[in-house]
Parts: C-alpha cells; sequence; structure tokens
C-alpha cells in the first residue's frame, strides 16, 4: 500500500504550499464555474463566457502591466466587459452574437497592447504564459481571501436569482408576463458570470478557462435527470478535474528524467474533454423517457389524416 | 359554459385598443370585455394582430391609444391574476426539469430566491397536475415531451398561481387534431371547475365552436365580438374585412371565405378561416 501511495502521491505533495493554494484556490473556482456553467449551457451563453474570458485576458494582462493582482484584472475587466455586452444587447437572440463580437475582438487587441508591454518594458517576461495559460503553482498564497469573497459574490448572486434566472431560461416570455425583470436578471447573471470567468482564468488561464466552465456542466447536464443532481456533478466533476490535474502536474516532474513537468492547465483541460466524450457513451445516456409518458405518443392514424381535411390553411402564412 | 345572460362580473375590458408597430397600425380600436368562467376565443388568421392584443392585455405591449381592464388593476398586480401561455414555447430537451418543476415554478418563478420545498407547495403542484391530467408523465423531463403534453404542462404552469383570467396563445397550433380535441376538452373543463376566464386565440374556429362562449374577430387590426352566431355572419365580417366575405356552413362547421382585396388579380379566394 505504502509504495503504491507513494507512486500515486509524488514526494513532498502534501507539504508543498503551492500544492495547498492551488488546491483551495482551484477547488473554489471550479465549484463556481460548476454552477455558473450549468446556467451558462441552460442559457446558450457559452459564446459569451468565452468573450468574457477574452476581456478577462485583457485586463489580466493589463493589471500585470500596472503591477496589480491579475486576479482583479480579470474580474474588474469581466464585469465591465459583462455591463457592455448587455448593453449591446446580449440577450436578445441577435443582439448575443453581435455583442460577443465585437466585445471579444476589441478585448484581445488590447490584450496584444498590453502583453506586448508587458514582454518589452517590464521585467515579466512570463506575462503572457501567466494571462493565456495560467500558473496555478505560482500563486501568492494572500490571493486566497480574495479568491474566497469572488466565490462568494457569485454563488450568492446566482441563490439570489435561482428561480427568475431559471424561468426565463426555459422562456423569457412566460417568464416576462409573470413580471420577471428580464434585463435586471439577464445583467446579473452576467456579473456572475464574469466573476467565474475571472476565477477560472486564474486557475488554468484566461484563454482556457471556458473549458472549465462549459466542461463539466455540459457533461452534468448529460449525464443527470434532475437540475440539483446536474450542480452537483458539475461541481464533483470540475474539483476533480482541477485536483486530479494539480496532482498529476506535480508527479509529472518526476516523469522521465528531464525534470520538465507538464502544465497543470494542459492536464485540467485534457481531463475534463475526455470525460465529456466519455458522457456520450451509451451507459451514460438520460435522455429517454419514462414509459408513462408512452400513453399519449401513439396518436391514431385516422386523426393525423382527418386533421389534413380540417386544415384550411391561410396563404399568407 | 356559461349562459352569457346570466349576472357575472367584469374580468378583463379592453376599450378602445390601438397599436402601432414601426409605423403600421397592427391593432385599430379594439374593444372587447370578458366576464368570469366565459370562454372566449380570440380567432383570425395569422397577422391579424392576435398576439399583439395578448400581449397588449398583459401589459407587455406600449399601447396607442385606450386602456385594459383587468379587474380595475394595475400593470404590476396584473401579473398575478393573468395566466399566460405564449406561443410556440420550445422547451428545451437538453434542460433536466421536470413537468412537475415548470409547474412549481408557475407559484414562485417570479420571485427572488432558492425554491423552498414544502408540504404545500407539493400538494399544490399535484391538485394543478392532476387538474390537466398530467400526473403521468410529471416526472419527464418537459422537453421530452409531446406537443399535446407540453401543453397540458404549460398550462398548468399557467393555473396554479390561481389566476381570474387564462391567456393562451395559439395553444392548438402544431398540434395534432387528437390532442387538439383533448386540449380543448380540457380547457373547458377548468373554466367551469377553476372559475378561471380563458381567452384563446386560434387561427381555426371549428374545433372551438362547442366550448366557445363569445368569438372575438380580429381582421385588418380591427375586432367584431360576441357570440358565435352574432359575429360570423356576412355582413359583421364583411364590414370586418372592409371587402365582401361569404360565411359558409357545412356539416355543423364554419368557413370565413375572404375575397381578395384586389380582385383583379384573378385570385377568387384570399384566404378561408374555417
Amino acid at each position: 500500500m505504502r509504495p503504491l501511495l507513494s507512486w500515486i502521491f509524488e514526494p513532498g505533495f502534501f507539504s508543498s504550499d503551492p500544492v495547498h493554494v492551488a488546491f483551495v484556490i482551484g477547488g473554489a473556482a471550479a465549484v463556481v464555474s460548476a454552477i455558473v456553467g450549468v446556467f451558462t449551457v441552460l442559457r446558450g451563453q457559452s459564446f459569451a463566457g468565452h468573450a468574457l474570458a477574452d476581456v478577462s485576458t485583457a485586463g489580466g494582462s493589463g493589471a500585470v502591466l500596472i503591477g496589480i493582482n491579475p486576479l482583479l484584472g480579470f474580474v474588474g475587466f469581466g464585469i465591465i466587459g459583462a455591463g457592455v455586452m448587455d448593453g449591446i444587447g446580449v440577450q436578445r437572440v441577435r443582439g448575443r452574437d453581435l455583442a460577443t463580437g465585437i466585445v471579444l475582438g476589441a478585448s484581445i487587441g488590447l490584450a496584444a497592447l498590453f502583453l506586448y508591454l508587458d514582454t518589452t518594458s517590464g521585467g515579466t517576461t512570463g506575462a503572457t504564459q501567466q494571462i493565456l495559460f495560467g500558473s496555478i503553482f505560482t500563486i501568492d498564497p494572500a490571493t486566497i481571501p480574495v479568491v474566497i469573497v469572488f466565490s462568494l459574490i457569485s454563488i450568492g448572486i446566482i441563490a439570489t436569482v435561482y428561480r427568475p434566472l431559471l424561468l426565463s431560461s426555459v422562456s423569457n416570455e412566460i417568464a416576462a408576463a409573470r413580471g420577471v425583470s428580464l434585463r435586471l436578471v439577464g445583467l446579473l447573471f452576467m456579473v456572475a458570470l464574469a466573476v467565474a470567468v475571472g476565477l477560472s482564468a486564474l486557475t488554468i488561464g484566461a484563454i482556457l478557462s471556458t473549458a472549465l466552465l462549459i466542461g463539466p456542466a455540459a457533461t452534468a447536464l448529460r449525464v443527470t435527470k434532475r437540475l440539483w443532481s446536474a450542480f452537483l456533478v458539475a461541481c464533483v466533476l470540475g474539483v476533480g478535474c482541477t485536483w486530479i490535474g494539480v496532482l498529476l502536474a506535480y508527479d509529472s516532474y518526476y516523469w522521465g528524467s528531464s525534470h520538465l513537468g507538464v502544465p497543470v492547465s494542459f492536464l485540467v483541460v485534457a481531463l475534463i474533454f475526455v470525460l465529456y466524450l466519455a458522457s456520450g457513451l451509451p451507459i451514460f445516456r438520460t435522455r429517454r423517457r419514462t414509459s408513462a409518458t408512452q400513453k399519449f405518443s401513439g396518436e391514431p392514424l385516422r386523426a393525423r389524416s382527418q386533421s389534413l381535411i380540417d386544415s384550411t390553411e391561410d396563404p399568407r402564412g | 359554459m356559461k349562459d352569457p345572460n346570466t349576472e357575472s362580473r367584469e374580468i378583463l375590458g379592453v376599450e378602445d385598443v390601438s397599436v402601432s408597430l414601426s409605423g403600421r397600425r397592427v391593432l385599430d380600436d379594439v374593444s372587447f370585455t370578458i366576464r368570469s368562467g366565459e370562454f372566449t376565443g380570440l380567432i383570425g388568421s395569422n397577422g391579424a394582430g392576435k398576439t399583439t392584443l395578448l400581449r397588449a392585455i398583459l401589459g407587455l405591449q406600449r399601447l396607442s391609444a385606450g386602456s385594459v381592464r383587468v379587474l380595475g388593476q394595475s400593470r404590476s398586480r396584473r401579473n398575478r391574476s393573468i395566466g399566460y401561455v405564449p406561443q410556440k414555447v420550445l422547451l428545451d430537451p437538453d434542460i433536466p426539469i421536470r413537468a412537475r418543476d415548470l409547474v412549481a415554478l408557475g407559484l414562485d418563478g417570479h420571485r427572488f430566491g432558492m425554491p423552498v420545498r414544502s408540504k404545500r407547495r407539493t400538494e399544490a403542484v399535484n391538485e394543478i397536475l392532476h387538474a390537466v391530467d398530467a400526473e403521468s408523465f410529471a416526472d419527464a423531463r418537459v422537453g421530452l415531451l409531446s406537443g399535446g403534453e407540453q401543453q397540458r404542462v404549460l398550462i398548468a404552469h399557467a393555473l396554479i398561481s390561481r389566476p381570474t383570467l387564462l391567456l393562451l396563445d395559439e395553444p392548438l397550433a402544431n398540434l395534432d387534431l387528437g390532442s387538439s380535441e383533448e386540449i380543448v376538452e380540457l380547457l373547458a373543463r377548468i373554466t367551469a371547475e377553476q372559475d378561471v376566464a380563458v381567452l384563446l386565440s386560434a387561427h381555426e374556429l371549428n374545433p372551438l365552436l362547442p366550448v366557445m362562449d363569445r368569438i372575438v374577430y380580429l381582421a385588418e387590426g380591427r375586432a367584431a365580438s360576441g357570440t358565435a352566431d352574432e359575429v360570423i355572419r356576412k355582413d359583421v365580417l364583411s364590414a370586418l374585412y372592409g371587402h365582401h366575405v361569404d360565411v359558409l356552413r357545412v356539416h355543423g362547421r364554419i368557413f370565413v371565405v375572404t375575397g381578395a382585396k384586389g380582385a383583379d388579380d384573378g385570385l377568387a379566394y384570399e384566404s378561408a378561416v374555417g
């Protein structure tokens, strides 16, 4: 047993401070991303999430430039980006593509400028790698309280607007008729999304942050029947992939003799992707009807043929 | 069904309502009332302004002129006294929400916060699922149900908050005849059982003939209302359309045949609202 354990957990894993920090920050980011991610998938706003990831890239690289914590840049820019996207009209079907495209393009341009300045004028040559692809083992432990506060804000927003958010995810028309302010609910959700993306960006990099947001949630929605279990499964998958990624990255330093190691972000994203593919296997399929629902589905042929005679279609359509 | 002549209170009063959408007059001086326990059919061809009128009643559509009274209530209180089943609700089969979850959202979906499970809530959901005969598929994903089953769930969602007025926008569109008949029967029964007035829009009139107390007939943005015999007449509809209209009665069914406006274009009949 002992050799096996020490083979899985290479020497010093549990006593390493960077590993502790990575576990806490990665775990928090994964939980927030999973919960917000389920709603992101339900609302069909994955692309908006990706646009916010690019906004975060600009924010993070700007933060490095002026010497503040990248997380503040990720989240700060993300919230501004969410506001801009809402202003352009991300809640409307047509405005959605437009808002996403415009904000995405502008922020990648800005990120290009900031990262250029970071690497040429500043002494932070690693900024590009750090911002775009993350480096969870080099995060300052002082960031942990900030991560916790942001996590609580994001989950708090979701808990506050849970019911109207769910209703408008099912049907905007029904929600509006019930007096739900689609604008307010949509904007609050975008803020929660921006914070989740920022936390995810800190963990696995701004460019890859969508993977932690969408992957576990999409996988969970594929294999569960109830919404609460989708939240639970998404959290378990997100945290699991992140922690196992951290473990493998730590161990990978001891693989072979070159001591190069494999980046955490790659491992986390690879695990998420493999799990998503696996969820498509037949044994996980839940999209079947319960037997009781067959009662109404067998419409008699007679009814169908008669309805053809009945329908006096209006040619004006 | 109730005799329209018996004394009952006014639920909805639509008075001289006009609506213009980007310069086009969609509703033109529309007036009618609905009284408690009545089943009213809002009949008109596609583009006649049915959805706009329903949205105006809900307070989602700004009026250019006129007023809408729902039990004399203001817009914010109106939401609670009207149940609404919108047109073409696309329920995503990938959303893991059961029929009963969607119905429960009808009770408190507009409120902030998380749903609180309570015995009263569960009982209310079960009761309304029973009323619309949806118990057998209450635990299935809504997105995987058939069109008729989804309509039942949406009706239950709209009814659970005990509204005094139930608006349904084209609930029979895209349903086969069997499901369509079932929904009409269900609504007629609910009108009596739940003491709710129903206003249902449709482009076909015949499926509703057995249950309708009154008709609001929309054409060219104008409306005529009354019983079927009062409204579906050559003179009334010709005045409404602004040109000659024939009404054919065949085997207890009614067909409204509207001649083309520009008769010289060779089209004998432009449309038939049956």
